[in-house]
């Protein structure tokens, strides 16, 4: 009796100190989610946090990352440079966070990634399309969304070959991004031989953009085209038709949030607009049950939630392959392999830009809904 | 005069009439105290929101006809706001009455933070909206082109000359008026006769949030759009508007506005919007080099 007590508790010390042992090995996988947590911007920082959240819960239920589970820590930039710098300096150096998913905007992705590079941590925007972005040269920059020169190769000839526009209005927001890709689909209007009759930014933040607006119908356009994000594209859509301009509203990727309709103050203005998006993610086969099991907690993931979902995905098949969190291989094997996501299979080239880039055009209805065409 | 230059100057007019709304706020503050009042676009802000909440309020009522629905969110949205600033002066400003002329101006400013992260925490980062209240547009052919008016513009310039046309008669012709001219001229002389300028100082701060509140509604109504930071570039706007019309000046900050609401809407149709703001700052400069007391504004006296 007295040895088997002893036995148990020799058992029990052994099992604590073992535990102990574990707990000090397998110290957490720390992942950044750096975006516009609030200001203007905020919702797609949601979504961002959304699909890495989820993603982390799924990978850690099966096991986590070699044994080890991982833990996310939210960046807010606020979609400005300034606050970028900050806080990608806060995640690498006091959260010490092996690799970030974000940034979101293309003009704090673009600074960010500095210290990320310097620092060698991995980030993979689930947003940033500014070409810039990966044609620096980094090794840790990666992205899994498309480029603005593939965006405007789409817009641009949908304008041509569907609307048929012959005076095309270009209007963008005079950020890294909306001028960037109001940049790309001007050169796309070029070589198809469509010259602009206007091509002027507006300012962000305002929201009277009457006079504008004005000129855009002095100069007869049939099409307009928007690069920049929702918060003045609502605006812009609903004074043109308040001014009775009657042409065809086409934009980016930066207006894909039910918030569209909100700015505009109503489906009856944002009927009709047109927009370059990828391939929705939550019509493709491979992420249907993640999709559903976002549902059933009563969120719809749009925009870029599963982008984010599968860019976690990414970092954790990476670390998983190559058996640690040694970025310098776990970049290589990104680079070299393609990855299985909720979003298909992906690849990426030498740059850290996806292989293939599926932008399609959308049209939202009248209901305040976005189809594809 | 071709149809574009009737139509931009509708648009600045409407542009410039809130802008000079709001700088009031300005002009009379620093008339009467000598402060800059920096959260004054925040309180602008606040009444946007105010009356997109008590719209959404008094439609769940039952209240569905235009004219009554917009009487009542103004009136109750005005009030609101004018406490907000009544609390504002108390808490931030009065305290500070005698001290160094920098810490009031401090003090406005963290009053600018503390109420956009009040409203960002309490209603949330995202744009917020309201649907459109009023339909329609006038339409008026013209010179091979139209001009088009939506029925909201035309009911933003009424009301707001509406507007500033009570805030003239009640300074000009009433008691009230009479007390604020007397504390802007000479506060310890008016003190001594009798008038508790304290009082007075926080009546000109409910009047400043009164027609801010004012510009809230109406712009809210006009673009149906906002969110906690919507008082930053509008409030920079305003306070240069008052500035170019001669800080201090209640008729000057309504010139100024309407000036610079024009500035900018004919500056982007003829030559180019992305140079907008740099036009707009740059007349500014250029009247105070000419003008250093703005195109209203009475040149400071020395008194010996």
């Amino acid at each position: 009796m007295k040895t088997n007590n002893f036995k148990i508790k020799a058992l029990g010390l052994a099992l604590t100190a073992a535990m102990g042992l574990s707990t000090q090995v397998c110290a957490d996988i720390k992942i950044g989610v750096a975006g516009p947590h609030t200001g203007a911007n905020a919702t797609y920082g949601d979504q961002l946090w959304r699909g890495a959240s989820q993603a982390a819960e799924d990978i850690n239920a099966k096991g986590g990352i070699n044994g080890e589970k991982i833990v996310l820590v939210k960046g807010d930039d606020a979609c400005e440079p300034k606050q970028a710098i900050a806080v990608a300096n806060r995640l690498v150096d006091s959260d010490k966070v092996s690799a970030v998913i974000g940034h979101f905007c293309s003009s704090s992705s673009i600074p960010a990634t500095e210290i990320y590079e310097e620092a060698g941590v991995i980030s993979i925007t689930p947003g940033s399309t500014n070409p810039k972005l990966t044609d620096r040269g980094y090794s840790t920059v990666f992205r899994i969304c498309g480029r603005d020169d593939q965006q405007g190769i789409v817009a641009g000839n949908y304008i041509v070959d569907v609307l048929k526009g012959t005076k095309v209005a270009i209007i963008h927001d005079k950020d890294t991004y909306g001028q960037g890709v109001a940049q790309a689909t001007r050169d796309q209007l070029h070589a198809r031989g469509v010259q602009e009759v206007i091509f002027e930014g507006l300012t962000r933040g305002e929201k009277d953009f009457n006079s504008l607006v004005s000129k855009i119908g002095a100069s007869g356009a049939d099409v307009v085209y928007f690069g920049g994000l929702h918060s003045e594209a609502g605006p812009l859509v609903r004074q043109m038709r308040e001014q009775g301009l009657k042409a065809k509203f086409v934009s980016d990727d930066g207006i894909v949030t039910d918030e569209l309709v909100t700015t505009a103050g109503g489906a009856q203005y944002t009927d009709g607009v047109l927009m370059s998006f990828v391939v929705d993610p939550r019509g493709l086969p491979q992420g249907q049950e993640v999709v559903k099991h976002f549902r059933d907690k009563g969120y719809e993931p749009e925009g870029y939630t599963l982008f984010s979902y599968a860019a976690l995905q990414t970092l954790a098949a990476a670390y998983k392959a190559t058996g640690g969190t040694d970025n310098e291989k776990a970049g290589a094997w990104i680079k070299s392999h393609p990855v299985d996501t909720v979003m298909g299979s992906k690849e990426w080239d030498e740059k850290g830009d996806l292989k293939t880039s599926p932008y399609v055009m959308y049209r939202w209805d009248a209901s305040g809904k976005y189809k594809q065409i | 005069m071709d149809a574009l230059f009737l139509q931009q100057m509708v648009n600045g007019l409407t542009l410039g009439s809130v802008y000079g709304l709001i700088a009031i706020g300005y002009t009379m503050v620093y008339g009467i105290i000598g402060m800059i009042n920096f959260a004054h676009g925040e309180v602008y802000m606040i009444s946007a929101y105010l009356s997109a909440i008590t719209l959404a309020l008094l439609a769940f009522f039952g209240l569905h006809s235009f004219p009554l629905l917009i009487l009542g969110t103004l009136i109750i949205t005005v009030a609101i706001t004018c406490a907000y600033g009544w609390v504002i002066e108390r808490v931030a400003y009065k305290p500070l009455r005698n001290s160094t002329r920098l810490a009031p101006l401090i003090s406005a400013i963290g009053i600018s933070l503390i109420l956009q992260n009040y409203v960002q925490l309490t209603q949330g980062a995202r744009q917020q909206g309201i649907p459109t209240l009023l339909e329609g547009a006038a339409r008026l052919d013209f010179a091979g082109g139209f001009v088009q008016i939506t029925y909201t513009k035309i009911f933003i310039l009424l009301a707001s000359f509406i507007g500033m046309g009570l805030l003239t008669y009640i300074i000009k012709c009433t008691r009230l008026g009479r007390m604020c001219r007397a504390t802007q001229q000479d506060r310890k002389m008016a003190s001594i006769l009798g008038i508790n300028t304290d009082r007075v100082i926080s009546y000109v701060f409910v009047i400043g949030a009164a027609m801010a509140a004012l510009a809230g509604v109406l712009i809210t109504m006009n673009y149906g759009t906002f969110d906690f930071y919507a008082g930053f570039i509008i409030g920079i706007k305003a306070f240069t508007a008052a500035v170019l019309g001669g800080i201090g000046s209640l008729p000057g900050a309504m010139l100024g506005g309407l000036i610079l609401g024009i500035a900018e809407a004919q500056f982007s149709s003829v030559i180019n919007s992305d140079y907008k703001d740099v036009f707009s700052f740059a007349l500014l400069v250029v009247i105070l080099i000419f003008r250093p007391q703005g195109l209203l504004g009475r040149p400071k006296v020395t008194k010996v």
